[in-house]
């Protein structure tokens, strides 16, 4: 194609030249340190400056709401563990609660405390990560060792428990798989009394620390109004000042029965959710307590031998429960027509189930509301005019994990 | 402990179909959780509606997703999720479509509606009208069909491997090795209950039923 013959003034030609080569997109991952996994985040600059970011996810797609649909109720289960796997038991506690309703059952009292147990150990291992690495990305490196030694000591409680150090299927429709072992309450009684010293530890480094305050302070704002208008939830509403905590509004298991308070920011900024993630992790330190002094003795299973096994033992003389053992890991249970929208409060927000059954054995719809979908789509929103570097303590603020995102 | 029970949600939703008038078709309470079914082309008024006024206020919507029924006329459902923080309550707002009838888009009402939506487009292809950036969102570039259809298949049509040859990753038919496995566990053996006149139903029939008749 012929150039065409410039008719205007050459300063105006160098003027328009410029304007054009201006604007830039830079490639920001997927594979970046700071982009928490495998995010591709397309980010149109002017200069520093953000103009534009297209965050591009599915690169972890593993079609797990497909899978699910080819699942046994029970099979679904450990899918859960795969999405955010870092605080992967109060994923399944979202979808044993929506099995639950549908089956019109409730889990003993004893399993409903020890699922609140470990739902606030995944909230810690979660804020623990999150603060930590959110700390590594604005220039801080010593919290996350010190963090991540408490993490191992926490995924060995999961172990104890379950067998896994991440992928527990643990808590299953109808109660939790089994007992805890002898001498665990006794463990996390320890970790209890222990644990706030290094999150004492942790704030000396951090709260006050004049560069985690200059990478922090008034970036990323979310005013009350736009969290509600995006669907955020936990920390990055209450960063915002709206105190709404699902635990606490709508409560699930044993939360009725236990004392803890709702930490609220005021800014909404970066720096307000890492205070609220901070104080989170006291006030679940509080439930574990509680949980450890008032749980009661007894089943951790329901009584209902169409919906959970029965006892190793009890296999070995009764007819009656070797059969209903062989049926629920054959055939499993059938839930009754219905749909459910069931959520938890996960570390990172809202998680819910959208449960679609339709009287058979398996799931017909199993749809997964990750809280982190809905922070990540508002990057564009979030980073619109702030400086290349804040994109990343941005980011670290959002707490996203793309197992979750991307399902 | 137990679910968490509302007594407002009945007079809630008589006000809801009152105020919405045809465009609800119908709603009920099933287990505690109110859901509307709503008329397509009014989905955008409706969810106005339900965050606007003052004793709804569903501020925040949560999520937004498809389901597939294909023996139905219009096989999919679309299915919104609200919750009011204000009045610590949830709606499920439902309408229907097919491949090509096109569903008003919620962004203009909530911003959050974006990602959900172009996840309902790529996963079930449900096409949403005046979407501003309607592409796909959890697939591969260049993915091709809507894999959460109920006759999408669970192995996929393509898969990637690295060619040495090539030097590039390429696509190839999906090979299995052995035939994908989908076993019916679904037991016949059930208690057979009984009719309306309460005499016992008759069994089923059961595979292998009809060589008993031809002998």
């Amino acid at each position: 194609m012929a150039e065409p013959i410039a008719t205007a003034a050459p300063a105006a030609d160098e003027a328009a030249a410029q304007v054009k080569i201006k604007n830039y997109s830079l490639n920001f991952g997927p594979q970046h340190p700071a982009a928490h996994g495998v995010l591709r985040l397309v980010l149109e600059m002017d200069g520093e400056v953000i103009e534009r970011a297209d965050p591009h996810i599915g690169l972890l797609h593993r079609g797990t709401e497909k899978l699910i649909e080819y699942k046994t109720y029970l099979q679904a289960v450990p899918y859960f563990d795969r999405l955010d796997y870092v605080s992967p038991m109060n994923q399944e506690h979202a979808f044993a609660l929506a099995t639950e309703k549908l089956l019109g059952i409730e889990a003993p009292p004893r399993a409903q405390y020890i699922r609140v147990l470990y739902a606030e150990i995944g909230r810690i291992l979660n804020h623990i990560l999150n603060v930590t690495t959110f700390a590594l990305d604005v220039g801080a490196m010593t919290p996350l060792l010190w963090g991540f030694e408490e993490r191992e000591t926490l995924m060995e409680f999961y172990e104890r428990v379950s067998g896994a150090r991440l992928h527990a299927a643990y808590f299953r429709p109808g109660g939790v798989s089994q007992d805890l072992p002898a001498g665990l309450a006794d463990d996390m009684m320890k970790f209890v009394e222990h644990f706030p010293k290094i999150l004492d530890d942790i704030e000396t480094l951090l709260t006050e620390n004049r560069i985690f305050k200059q990478r922090t302070v008034d970036i990323g704002v979310v005013s009350k109004a736009d969290a509600l208008a995006w669907g955020f939830s936990g920390p990055m509403v209450r960063g915002s000042g709206i105190p709404w905590d699902l635990r606490k509004s709508q409560p699930y298991d044993a939360y009725e029965h236990l004392e803890f308070d709702v930490p609220v920011g005021k800014n909404g900024d970066c720096y307000d959710r890492y205070l609220v993630r901070m104080e989170e992790m006291r006030q679940s330190l509080r439930i574990m307590k509680q949980c450890l002094e008032k749980m009661p003795a007894g089943p951790v299973k329901g009584p209902d031998r169409k919906v959970t096994p029965p006892k190793r033992g009890e296999m070995k003389s009764s007819m009656e429960a070797l059969i209903h053992h062989f049926k629920l890991y054959t055939e499993g249970y059938k839930v009754p027509a219905g749909e459910t929208y069931t959520a938890v409060e996960a570390p990172k927000g809202e998680f819910a189930v959208y449960l679609v059954a339709d009287g058979t054995n398996k799931p017909y719809r199993c749809k997964i509301r990750a809280p982190g979908f809905a922070f990540l789509q508002a990057m564009d929103f979030l980073s619109k005019g702030h400086m290349l570097a804040d994109v990343v303590a941005i980011i670290g603020s959002l707490d996203i994990v793309f197992g979750e995102i991307d399902r | 402990m137990g679910v968490w029970v509302d007594e407002g949600l009945k007079p809630l939703a008589e006000r809801i179909a009152g105020a919405l008038g045809v465009d609800v078709i119908a709603w009920e309470i099933v287990k505690g959780e109110l859901a509307l079914d709503v008329r397509r082309d009014a989905i955008v008024r409706v969810l106005t509606y339900l965050r606007d006024d003052e004793a709804c206020k569903f501020g925040a919507l949560m999520d937004v997703c498809g389901v597939d029924w294909p023996e139905r006329a219009e096989r999919f459902e679309v299915v919104y999720n609200l919750l009011s923080m204000r009045h610590n309550r949830r709606i499920r707002v439902k309408l229907s479509t097919d491949e090509n009838a096109p569903v008003p888009s919620a962004v203009g009402v909530f911003p959050s509606a974006g990602w959900f939506e172009r996840e309902t487009w790529d996963m079930y292809g449900v096409f949403f009208a005046d979407h501003p950036d309607l592409r796909r969102l959890l697939t591969d570039y260049g993915f091709e069909g809507h894999p959460l259809r109920k006759d999408f298949p669970l192995t996929g049509h393509v898969e990637v491997r690295y060619d040495a040859e090539q030097r590039r990753v390429i696509y190839e038919r999906v090979k299995l090795t052995q035939d994908f496995r989908s076993f019916d566990f679904l037991s016949p053996w059930e208690g057979l209950g009984l009719n309306q006149l309460g005499e016992p139903k008759a069994p089923p029939p059961l595979p292998g039923d009809e060589k008993a008749k031809g002998a």
